[in-house]
């Protein structure tokens, strides 16, 4: 079960939940799950299959390159942040 | 998962500081800038830039430059292919099409002084800028808005026509504001209630300018066959391909650039502003190159600043412990949307371990030029406002700033104002290490007749950048090694890449031949900026070793007609069987085995680990004049592991006088009509080797556990904690608290008022 930190603008899906747990074997399911469960969260993180351009997803620790590929731990927890940019357009 | 290493700690070649591959070339004159491009047939090209801040254009007439003669092509909007309100990735950020398109060249609104509005290519220098200075462009002037205040009040006229902003997920329309986002964590308010000390403060800045002596540049031959070949002085020639081929509708394979050295980019140098423009004047002119030069004022005016803005920040304490956090993050992106909030926000709160906080970003339209990326964008702004605050907050308890900082400090486990939990990192060694420091141990001493001395401290954090990169390495017959790697060489990453494949191979790193080649040559690279290169680069090269390691074991094992398994290498020897050979005297020996010996690499990592700066800076103030004197300075950082002591040393002492430069003297001066009344070097103050003593550093080395030789980023941290050390330094040599920058000599007169 991995732990969602929702982000701020999605937590009124969730009641106001910060976080949710997720069961989830990679982020793609995670997503779907998340959306299964809290309706409207979807469309805020994934576009075009691929996750939203500007978004970082933070796995465990660190941001993960593999976006909806990325595999979960059973314990881990996923972070949905805004990518780290100078300020591209 | 993500890898994490067992860091090594005996060393033969990281650690040590030969001298950089291109030094040579560098110090002769002999390397090849932007600027010194020339190719058979090239031509000029130049821009009309908008004389006002904010109008709407109403008409642009080219008939006269267009029969000047010499001249063979006119550029405006309509030329660009018709761009798409969508976002793409082009592996180096996101870049909405049609505003990149709108930036590059207005469409039917300018929005800061200086936007192109028009161009042209002819025969010459002069002659091109003639001809830009003949087209006609009837404006219709609008009020310019040049603060977050004025972008952000009711009614404001709006920048960008047609902008739905997001604010914390809804769409907003007629608004100045792209995004508003947010991070909470805990119950804050309550939090607040019940700290026994909250103090809040509001901090506002200037837009800065990154400084880089070269200006921008781009050369493009549009072949017949619709090939384009770009020259632009970058961080990142694939950054230049992505956004020129998004900005033009072109097959990324239709783009080459080639790789030129770079006179200081300091993220600046990301964006693209004259490729695309040189590329469709080379089409109308029917392929002839064409060259385009910025000169200093059009840099200023018209290419990425650091963002100005203003930020609130409240923090609560109790018993010596912070308690609850709360902030708001107003920066300034521009005429276009996209500031680096994103990335204050992540780092506002980084350096302290707090239960409870709330952050607020802002990303808000002005008309001034669109803001880029600056060495650790949006750091030095967000440190500014919370050690401003911090230093109050120890003055307010009467508590050592050192102990304060340490009681309350960020260390594995402690989660980020955005939530995201560190791994290792360094920050209390690096408190420890300024604590101990011969600077902090030494009295301030007394100041002069009419001066006034005082001392600074500061932290700051920078999360450092990963991503994709590429190194090939080819051992030759003699025993030397050809490296080509992807990246820009700034601050002498050629040779710290080189260092990590050398201490695998065993092979001396002078032995290595370092290049950097087009984008047909090599696998994709990000740009050199995030802190990224050395680590993510760096650890291309040292599994392009490793590969190779292996590639040679077996050819070891067929030389020695012994199985694979039995080679062993250590230290540039293999073994088998009692037998032993060179790497380098093995090089002469492998044809017989398949020729030549070659390995690739590319990766696509996560960021690099988290680094931490803490500065010390003494300074006099003259109280007559205003004018400040640095007198000593102190920059202690995290640095991982130092590959090469003296780039890294150089790259905090550079950052740490920019960030001294942000403090007391730089801003970008806007009058009422919007424009930068100081858009040159004479103006515009930035600190010189004259001005600053010398900057002493301390690099801590606590190993990045995501690489081999523990390896962080260095680069960006140490511009960001100058901001506040340096005003708190003013602060205690004149008495008075100063909460916007820069912290100028008529700041300090105001605020002395003659005490």
């Amino acid at each position: 079960m991995a732990t969602v930190f929702l982000p701020y603008a999605l937590r009124k899906y969730a009641d106001g939940a910060e976080q949710v747990d997720v069961p989830a074997k990679n982020l793609r399911e995670l997503i779907d799950n998340l959306e299964a469960a809290h309706p409207g969260t979807k469309s805020h993180l994934v576009e075009d299959d691929r996750l939203k351009p500007g978004l970082a997803a933070i796995v465990g620790h660190v941001a993960t390159r593999r976006g909806l590929l990325q595999k979960l731990d059973p314990d881990t927890e996923v972070h949905f942040i805004t990518a780290i940019s100078g300020g591209m357009l | 998962m993500v890898a994490t290493y067992e860091t090594k700690t005996d060393y033969k070649v990281i650690g040590k500081s030969p001298i950089r591959h291109d030094g040579l070339d560098k110090v002769t004159g002999r390397a090849i800038y932007g600027g010194d491009v020339k190719v058979p047939g090239l031509i000029w090209g130049d821009v009309l830039r908008s004389p006002h801040a904010h109008a709407r254009i109403k008409s642009i007439d080219t008939s006269a430059a267009e029969a000047m003669d010499g001249v063979f092509a006119v550029l405006v909007n309509d030329d660009f292919p018709q761009a798409e309100d969508k976002t793409i990735d082009t592996g180096e950020g996101n870049v909405n099409l049609r505003r990149g398109q709108s930036n590059v060249m207005a469409f039917d609104k300018v929005h800061y002084k200086g936007h192109v509005v028009a161009a042209v290519a002819a025969v010459d220098r002069n002659t091109a800028q003639d001809a830009a200075q003949a087209i006609k462009v009837e404006y219709e002037v609008l009020p310019p808005i040049t603060d977050v205040d004025a972008a952000m009040a009711d009614n404001a006229p709006v920048i960008l026509e047609g902008l739905v902003g997001d604010h914390l997920g809804e769409n907003v329309e007629n608004t100045n504001v792209a995004r508003v986002f947010r991070h909470e964590f805990g119950d804050v308010d309550d939090a607040f209630a019940n700290s026994d000390l909250v103090i809040e403060r509001t901090v506002s800045m200037s837009m800065i300018h990154q400084g880089y002596i070269e200006p921008h540049n781009a050369t493009a031959i549009w072949a017949q066959d619709d090939n384009l070949t770009v020259w632009s002085s970058t961080q990142g020639s694939f950054g230049v391909r992505s956004q020129v081929a998004g900005l033009l509708h072109l097959p990324e394979s239709k783009i080459k650039v080639n790789y030129v050295e770079i006179g200081g980019g300091f993220g600046g140098k990301t964006v693209v502003y004259l490729a695309p423009i040189a590329a469709l004047l080379s089409r109308k002119a029917g392929g002839r190159p064409v060259k385009l030069v910025m000169d200093r004022t059009s840099v200023f005016e018209a290419t990425g600043p650091a963002p100005g803005g203003k930020i609130r920040m409240k923090i609560g304490v109790t018993n010596g412990k912070i308690t609850a956090a709360d902030t708001d993050l107003m920066l300034e992106a521009g005429g276009f949307p996209g500031s680096a909030v994103g990335a204050a926000a992540i780092c506002v709160f980084a350096c302290y371990d707090i239960p409870t906080s709330r952050i607020t970003g802002y990303d808000v339209l002005v008309n001034k030029p669109k803001s880029a990326a600056y060495r650790a964008p949006g750091s030095p702004q967000a440190s500014f406002a919370i050690e401003t605050v911090i230093d109050e907050i120890c003055d307010e308890l009467g508590v050592d700033k050192i102990q304060f900082r340490l009681d309350n400090a960020a260390h594995e486990g402690t989660r980020r104002g955005d939530g995201v939990q560190f791994i290792r990192v360094g920050l209390e060694e690096c408190l420890v290490a300024a604590r101990e420091s011969d600077h902090w141990q030494a009295p301030l001493g007394d100041a002069p007749a009419g001066k006034a001395r005082g001392r600074g401290i500061a932290s700051a954090y920078w999360m450092n950048g990963g991503g994709k990169s590429t190194c090939d390495l080819m051992l030759q017959d003699d025993g030397t090694v050809m490296m080509n790697e992807g990246s820009a060489d700034i601050g002498g990453t050629r040779t710290s890449i080189a260092m990590q494949a050398a201490e695998v191979l065993g092979i001396p790193v002078e032995d290595f031949h370092v290049s950097i080649p087009d984008t047909d040559s090599i696998g994709f690279t990000g740009v050199t900026g995030g802190s990224r290169t050395t680590y993510t680069t760096g650890l291309a090269a040292y599994n392009a070793a490793q590969k190779l390691v292996v590639e040679l074991k077996g050819r070891v094992a067929d030389l020695w007609e012994t199985e694979i398994g039995k080679v062993e290498f250590a230290d540039g020897t293999f073994t088998a069987n009692g037998d032993s050979i060179g790497i380098q005297e093995l090089a002469g020996k492998l044809d017989p085995t398949g020729g030549p010996a070659t390995s690739t690499s590319s990766v696509n990592l996560a960021e690099a680990g988290n680094a931490y700066g803490v500065h010390i800076c003494d300074l006099e103030v003259d109280l007559a004049t205003g004018k400040t004197d640095v007198i000593r300075y102190t920059a202690v950082q995290d640095v991982g592991k130092a590959v090469h002591p003296q780039y890294a040393e150089g790259q905090i002492q550079g950052g740490a006088v920019q960030g001294i430069g942000w403090a007391l003297n730089e801003e970008y001066f806007i009058t009422d009509e919007g424009a930068m009344a100081n858009k040159s070097f004479l103006d515009y103050r930035m600190p010189t080797s004259l001005d600053m003593p010398m900057i002493d550093t301390i690099m801590v080395e606590v190993p990045n556990p995501l690489h081999p030789y523990g390896v962080r980023g260095v680069g960006e941290v140490p511009i960001c904690p100058p901001l506040s050390a340096a005003t708190q330094a003013v602060k205690e040599a004149t008495g008075k608290a100063y909460y916007e920058l820069p912290v100028k000599p008529g700041r300090i007169l105001e605020a002395t008022n003659g005490d």
